[in-house]
């Protein structure tokens, strides 16, 4: 209790993410936890099915996938170019870019630019970026007060809690347990809520309008992530709903955006095709209630001093191989989470990342490498059923690139100095992978378990899948479904939706 | 080396399977038809009913009525004072005071602090784009729309929408749009009030934006 007064903002849960217990182990505490099983069932089928009914409007939805994917591949593929013309557009409009190689050069570039300012104080946007790099415990280090500002992440942030889902960090909470974060913690950092406040979720909203006010109208430094950055023109872009957002980006008189180097669009046009296919993918709405486009600085709007810090922090890592470097493409949309069987068993805190679900089990491990326990389990977290494929807006092939990853980290537990005992391991994964690295192999596997089992249990000389030895029991151990889908993704659609249709 | 040569350098040495000095254009084209129209049948009438599916008012009239419809808006939701930006039409800004409501006028010799803003009960400005498809109303800040934080600050949103403003879809309005873009201008895109699904994914209206968003259509 007596360090936490010290602190300027509520302080997040003892350890660091990465430290997390490896997936299968952080499965299993978070599968006894009923509520959020129950909350998170709730919430995904929500989304999802808001998702389904939005997509189902639009007659081109595949073209726009198709233009989606296309386009990204294309500034993979031409990076260096293309964030080139966007320093020179952005900086040409009266902004000021700055580079950063990881996450602790980026902090330190985003402090010495607070610090210029005098502030003690920012209000933050929403943003997995600053999330990725720690940003919030960076600046609390050196005496500055970063306060979250989307409802979400306020309540993660009051509640000393993590986000568990990339665009509904708070998806694991329930009103009365918001209530009660916010009338035990809102008055230690700010406006108290009212006393009486009860578990409305239209109530629990206006007591943090009215908390966070106070915030924006006295706040002079704000920072902020970006969904896009157009080389063309040299702006940036915001999407988001609820108008914190907007406070953040135009009410101070300095604003930082910590933006990773894989944001980048070619041209204004191409914002067509994504804000077609974002929000819809993401909240199910047609449109999110505001987006933010800015470029560099205007005469008497908004901030004075606008700075962008363009980081890597493992993303040329990502890009270096050719395969993997469809992940970059992703835009958090988190339809993949929304959609994942095992992500709506678990939850995203088992992920030990700030990355959950599918598009997390294949982008922390080539961010961030294989060297950690976490990173090396997080390729198998998934039954590679490849629902998360079917609605990725820009068509990520997550289930190859899980198998691809897998591969690698069979790769690199041979390479362990001897000193780390070897285990039957790589010859397992190589079979497992076998199984699944191509289509006709997963489908001849998946024809039923039955046949399955005996294809990967004749490759390891059981008898039927049940628990699988270690480390693969890491994984079936964590659950109770059978490791091959009885039926795979493609056989099932063609059954249950094509000849619906 | 600087980080920013670092990061090109590595960028340029992950990317050896890509052809040198090919145009990014040919080397991935896009097989997408951009700034077309999209088919929503009645343009005006389904901007008017996707801008009230997101529980925003929606008022269609003639250009001529409009400051009636202005007064009428006020009236009804008992607001007493109201910002405007400088370029706003006259007869709009007449309608405020013709409504006993007290106008503010944010221009460049007074700008309004965001305490003053923070008092004022609403704001009315004029759009520069709407899209029927989305319901989305764009704003790029010209002089009838005024700076950011005058559509953001004050509880209650009036705007007028133009019906030659409306168009089909997003990729109409990006293109639209573009020019302002050019131009150093931001854009605001709205559609709908201020919400959150945050908890327990229960919509609510308004949380940080204007609460109540209240959609004029002249045509
Ligand atoms: S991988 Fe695809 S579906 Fe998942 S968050 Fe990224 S863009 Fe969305």
């Amino acid at each position: 209790m007596g360090t936490e007064l010290e602190r300027l903002t509520p302080a997040p849960p003892e350890g660091d993410l990465l430290d997390s217990p490896r997936f299968p182990q952080a499965a299993k505490t978070e599968l006894a936890n009923h509520q959020q099983r129950t909350n998170l069932r709730h919430a995904t089928t929500t989304i999802r099915n808001k998702r389904a009914r939005v997509v189902g409007e639009l007659s081109n939805w595949q073209d726009l996938r198709d233009a989606g994917e296309a386009i990204k591949t294309r500034v993979g593929r031409h990076l260096d170019e293309y964030l080139l013309q966007f320093e020179e557009n952005f900086t040409k409009a009266g902004g000021h870019v700055h580079w950063a190689r990881d996450a602790e050069e980026a902090n330190r570039i985003v402090v010495a630019l607070v610090k210029d300012t005098g502030q003690e104080e920012i209000v933050k946007v929403k943003s997995m970026v600053t999330q990725e790099i720690d940003m919030n415990e960076a600046l609390e280090a050196e005496g500055i007060a970063a306060w979250e500002t989307d409802l979400a992440e306020l309540i993660v942030q009051l509640g000393h809690d993590r986000p568990s889902h990339i665009v509904v960090p708070a998806l694991h909470r329930n009103r009365s347990e918001v209530r009660e974060i916010f009338l035990k913690e809102m008055g230690r950092y700010g406006t108290p809520p009212p006393d009486d406040l009860d578990d409305q979720p239209k109530n629990l909203a206006g007591a943090a309008r009215v908390h966070l006010r106070e915030k924006f109208m006295r706040a002079k430094t704000s920072t902020s992530g970006a969904n896009f950055a157009i080389a063309e023109t040299g702006s940036l872009v915001v999407v988001e709903s609820e108008g914190n957002g907007r406070m953040c980006l135009t009410l101070p008189d300095t604003l930082i955006s910590v933006v990773g180097i894989e944001k980048i669009l070619p041209t204004f046009d191409d914002l067509e095709v994504f804000l077609q296919l974002l929000p819809r993918s993401s909240t199910g709405e047609r449109m999110n209630p505001y987006t933010s486009v800015w470029t560099g600085t205007t005469d008497g709007d908004g901030p004075k001093n606008v700075h962008v810090v363009l980081v890597d922090n493992g993303r040329t890592n990502v890009l270096a191989d050719p395969e993997g470097r469809a992940a970059l493409r992703c835009i958090r949309c988190s339809a993949c989470l929304n959609i994942c069987p095992v992500y709506e068993r678990v939850g995203g805190h088992a992920y030990g990342s700030v990355y959950p679900g599918p598009i997390g089990a294949i982008l922390n491990p080539q961010l961030r490498g294989t060297d950690s326990e976490i990173d090396r389990s997080l390729p198998f977290a998934s039954s590679l059923c490849g629902a998360c494929n079917e609605v990725c807006p820009v068509k990520i092939p997550i289930s190859d690139l899980l198998v691809h990853e897998r591969h690698k980290v069979v790769e690199a537990k041979k390479k362990d100095p001897p000193h780390i005992p070897h285990t039957a391991e790589p010859q397992i994964m190589a079979a497992a992978a076998w199984v699944m690295d191509d289509h006709r192999h997963l489908e001849l596997a998946g024809k039923g378990s039955e046949l399955g089992s005996r294809v990967l249990g004749g490759l390891l000389g059981w008898k039927k899948i049940g628990p699988l030895p270690p480390p693969l029991s890491r994984w079936t151990d964590a659950r109770d479904v059978p490791m091959l889908p009885e039926q795979t993704f493609r056989d099932w659609w063609k059954q249950n939706r094509e000849t619906k249709k | 080396m600087s980080a920013r040569e670092v990061i090109l350098a590595r960028i340029r040495s992950s990317l050896t399977d890509v052809p040198v000095g090919v145009a990014p254009e040919r080397d991935v084209p896009v097989a997408w038809k951009y700034a077309q129209a999209v088919d929503v049948g009645d343009v005006l009438g389904s901007f008017a009913q996707r801008v009230a599916d997101y529980k925003a008012t929606v008022v269609r009239c003639a250009a001529s009525e409009v400051p009636d419809e202005i007064a009428k808006a006020l009236t009804t939701l008992g607001v007493r004072s109201v910002v405007v930006p400088t370029g706003l039409e006259e007869s709009w800004k007449d309608a405020v005071t013709k409504a006993g409501a007290h106008v503010v006028v944010d221009s460049e010799e007074h700008r309004l602090s965001h305490k003053e803003l923070n008092d004022t009960g609403a704001v009315l400005t004029a759009a520069a784009v709407g899209a029927a498809q989305t319901g989305t109303i764009v704003l790029d800040h010209s002089a009838d729309q005024g700076r950011r934080a005058l559509s953001l600050v004050p509880d209650v949103h009036v705007c007028i929408v133009r019906a030659d403003q409306v168009v089909s879809g997003v990729p109409e309005a990006v293109a639209r749009l573009k020019a302002s873009v050019q131009a150093g201008q931001p854009l605001t895109w709205i559609s709908g009030p201020s919400a959150t699904s945050d908890i327990e994914l229960s919509r609510v209206e308004g949380v940080h934006g204007p609460r109540t968003l209240y959609v004029i259509i002249a045509e």
